[in-house]
């Protein structure tokens, strides 16, 4: 049998290379990118742990399925804003948007 | 070693290397396609976990529907795809501390809670995990509210993306 351990080991790292993603590219689709990797990590620790709790509480199942549902809805919305972006300011470049930015 | 193992060795292995390139290879098209290779390595991971709902719904959902927008949005952002710049930002070396010091910690603390190595119960026979999880979605008594409220919340992305995404002229 595979310990917890293993699956919750894997789920940190996904999660850390995520992470790294979003602080460091500079294209906002590779940022997305990024987001997507950490949320997977997310599931496979909700579903992990829904496994080796007790099996009969769908509630980890649950949670990934909304998972799903918040990450769709993130991608969609995400994308449109890096679309209409590109069309009004011709970059995808995170670090070139800094309209807010004294 | 039992054959299960070497298969999570194997899939875990290709999973974060895929990952490993999403986030560093320069050509858009190419890391959307990682993203792919990542994915699918995910949705083997929740097949030895039993939820063979979750992987089919990652393989329709993730791969199916969300791989493909990423790439239609590297394709209408296309100019700057192949930018000519850097792919990462001067501070990348500072995302690559924060990113292994959020691993160490992660692992640290895993490794002091006691339920850290435990190994899964065997499952009761007759135990019908979609059946099970179709009822909690749908029932009163289990999460039929954050079911619909999920629904919502993709009624309003679809609404918000296309008025996002709308050329007004």
């Amino acid at each position: 049998m595979i310990p917890l351990s293993w699956y919750l080991i894997l789920a940190a790292g996904l999660f850390s290379i995520g992470l790294f993603g979003v602080l460091v590219r500079r294209n906002a689709v590779a940022i997305l990118l990024g987001v997507e990797l950490m949320l997977n990590a997310v599931n496979i620790n909700l579903v992990a742990f829904w496994r080796y709790g007790d099996i009969s509480l769908m509630a980890g199942q649950v949670f990934a399925i909304i998972v799903f549902a918040v990450a769709a809805a993130e991608v969609a919305v995400g994308l449109a804003l890096v679309i209409s972006v590109y069309r009004r300011r011709n970059t995808v470049v995170a670090e070139d948007l800094d309209l807010l930015k004294w | 070693m039992t054959g299960e193992q070497i298969i999570f060795l194997i899939v875990g292995a290709v999973t974060l290397i895929a990952g490993f390139l999403v986030v560093t290879v320069r050509n858009l098209v190419h890391a959307a396609l990682w993203l792919v290779a990542t994915l699918f390595g995910v949705a083997i991971i929740y097949t030895l976990l039993n939820a063979g709902f979750l992987a089919v719904v990652q393989v329709v959902v993730y791969i199916g529907a969300i791989a493909i927008l990423f790439i239609f949005a590297v394709m209408l952002t296309r100019r700057q795809a192949a930018e000519t710049g850097p792919a990462m930002n001067k501070n990348w070396w500072g995302g690559a501390v924060v990113a292994v010091l959020t691993f160490a910690g992660l692992a640290f603390l895993l490794q002091t809670w006691s339920g850290f190595s435990k190994t899964a119960a065997a499952i009761p026979s007759g135990f019908d995990a979609v059946n099970q999880l179709g009822g909690a979605l749908t029932s009163p008594a289990g999460y039929v509210l954050p079911f619909e409220v999920a629904s919502v919340l993709l009624l309003a992305a679809l609404v918000g993306a296309v008025y996002l995404a709308f050329n007004k002229k």
